[in-house]
């Protein structure tokens, strides 16, 4: 087999890989801090003993993480026009789906780490005079949030993995950026190797400093 | 000052408490003893409302903790509450641990706040140890930082849920010392220990609990100077823990 990387110099890395590598970044944060923030409420509502906040969370979270991703990106890309009368970009549509589904799977990592905070903590709240929302937002969510940061963010390098599936409704992210360009220069081994080992370099640094993370949260305790 | 009028306290269909009734008067110091799993540290927590009572009702300065219109939280910023295992906000510093609520709960200025937080610090002896996180401090001075977290918010009476069970003990007596300043003081405390000598140095009334009962209920004097008045329970309690 014959490889040649050489078309592959920096005007076709901007003029096609440059936009989806943006992209795929944008969709991974956004999706992470949405993400994070509903999985945050969804997993306060999982955990609060009241069947009618109970109900809905864990419902939501079990048919969430019961469904292949790339189905929901499918049917949200294709229903919301239905719903609002006009198409919806593919890469707004991306990472609203990708907002919504990431938030199951955050929940249950913030619902363990609200656990792993012992009760006294929430005794040592109340205690004080706080209110059950100051006491989570001040004592336990925090708590909980660097007790968990690496999985947090061992979550989101597999999230950034999956980002390449918006190719199911056309949006321009990293891999599509590689793809178009191999398609052009009829090179398209080259560049899904070269796209393979970037989504490598990134996952797997990101991994590293999870493990430093870990290491260093374990010294903390 | 409490008044814990006949309170009963279910888990499931097992009873903790069984009919319990109590009065601390303010400037009273009250040690609550008995056996492991005689409820007394269930006792104290109900005082609060950190655990809930199914029957009768408690009423702190006049309010009562069961009515659904009393603010609870507000009721308890007024309670101090010093834990068995500190409990103090490990992300937060000791600085920060002594001024949070103060600022958040009461709404105190961060300047006051930080006054308050260090005067009490300071009276706990740890002053120097203030820019430290609790993970750096001794058992025995992260108990001192949890009073005078306590303490900080003014409180009108101090409850102390075995303070030195899970201390080492050598460092026992640097908390039994703060404590004994703070009732010689005229803070109203109620106060569940084993530190018998504690109690004969500066409690009034001593409660013996076995079985979720107040079994006894009586000044220092008589729990102590008068044994063979006591129950046959409270009795071989205090046989066993004077032995030594």
């Amino acid at each position: 087999m014959n490889l040649d990387f050489s078309f592959l110099d920096t005007s076709v890395l901007s003029s096609y890989i440059l936009k989806g590598f943006v992209f795929s970044i944008q969709l991974t944060l956004i999706a992470m801090v949405g993400g994070i923030v509903l999985g945050t409420i969804l997993a306060l509502m999982r955990l609060s003993g009241k069947p009618w906040l109970v109900v809905p969370a864990a419902a939501y979270v079990n048919t969430m993480r019961s469904i292949p991703l790339v189905m929901v990106i499918l049917w949200f890309f294709l229903l919301i026009p239905l719903l609002l009368g006009k198409p919806m970009g593919a890469e707004l549509s991306a990472m609203i789906t990708f907002t919504l589904f990431e938030a199951a799977y955050y929940s249950e990592i913030m619902r363990a780490g609200i656990q792993s905070v012992p009760k006294g903590q929430v005794f040592a709240g109340y205690a004080v005079g706080m209110t059950y929302s100051q006491t989570m937002q001040l004592v336990v969510l925090p708590q909980a949030f660097r007790n968990m940061l690496p999985v947090l963010l061992t979550q989101t390098i597999i999230l950034f993995q999956d980002t390449s599936l918006v190719y199911a409704i056309g949006a321009y992210d990293m891999l599509k950026g590689f793809e178009v360009a191999g398609k052009n220069f009829n090179r398209p081994v080259e560049t899904y190797l070269v796209a393979a080992a970037v989504y490598f370099v990134i996952c797997f640094s990101l991994s590293m400093v999870v493990k430093r993370l870990q290491a260093k949260i374990a010294i903390i305790r | 000052m409490i008044e814990i009028k006949n309170i009963s306290k279910w888990y499931g269909s097992f009873q903790v408490l069984t009919d319990c009734s109590t009065t601390i008067k303010q400037g009273e110091v009250v040690v609550v003893c008995g056996p492991s799993g005689s409820g007394k540290s269930t006792l104290i927590k109900t005082v609060n409302a950190l655990e809930p009572i199914q029957k009768g009702d408690i009423t702190i300065d006049g309010v009562s903790i069961t009515h659904p219109n009393t603010n609870l939280p507000k009721l308890r910023s007024r309670v101090g509450m010093v834990f068995q295992h500190f409990e103090l906000f490990p992300h937060l510093s000791v600085k920060d641990n002594l001024t949070l609520a103060q600022i958040k709960v009461l709404g105190r200025d961060k300047n006051d706040a930080m006054a308050r937080g260090l005067k009490m610090l300071d009276r706990v002896g740890l002053s120097a140890h203030k820019d430290k996180f609790p993970g750096q401090l001794s058992g025995g001075q992260q108990q001192r930082v949890a009073i005078a977290r306590a303490l900080s918010m003014d409180p009108i009476v101090m409850l102390f849920d075995e303070p030195t069970s899970a201390l080492d003990p050598e460092m026992v007596g640097e908390v039994l010392d703060v404590m004994v300043n703070l009732a010689q003081e005229g803070m109203t405390m109620m106060v569940v220990t084993h530190e018998m000598g504690f109690a004969k140095k500066v409690s009034n009334r001593v409660i013996f609990m076995d079985a979720g009962k107040i079994i006894e209920d009586c000044s220092k004097s008589e729990f102590f100077g008068n044994p063979d008045a006591r129950s046959p329970r409270a009795q071989d309690f205090l046989s066993k823990i004077l032995q030594h």
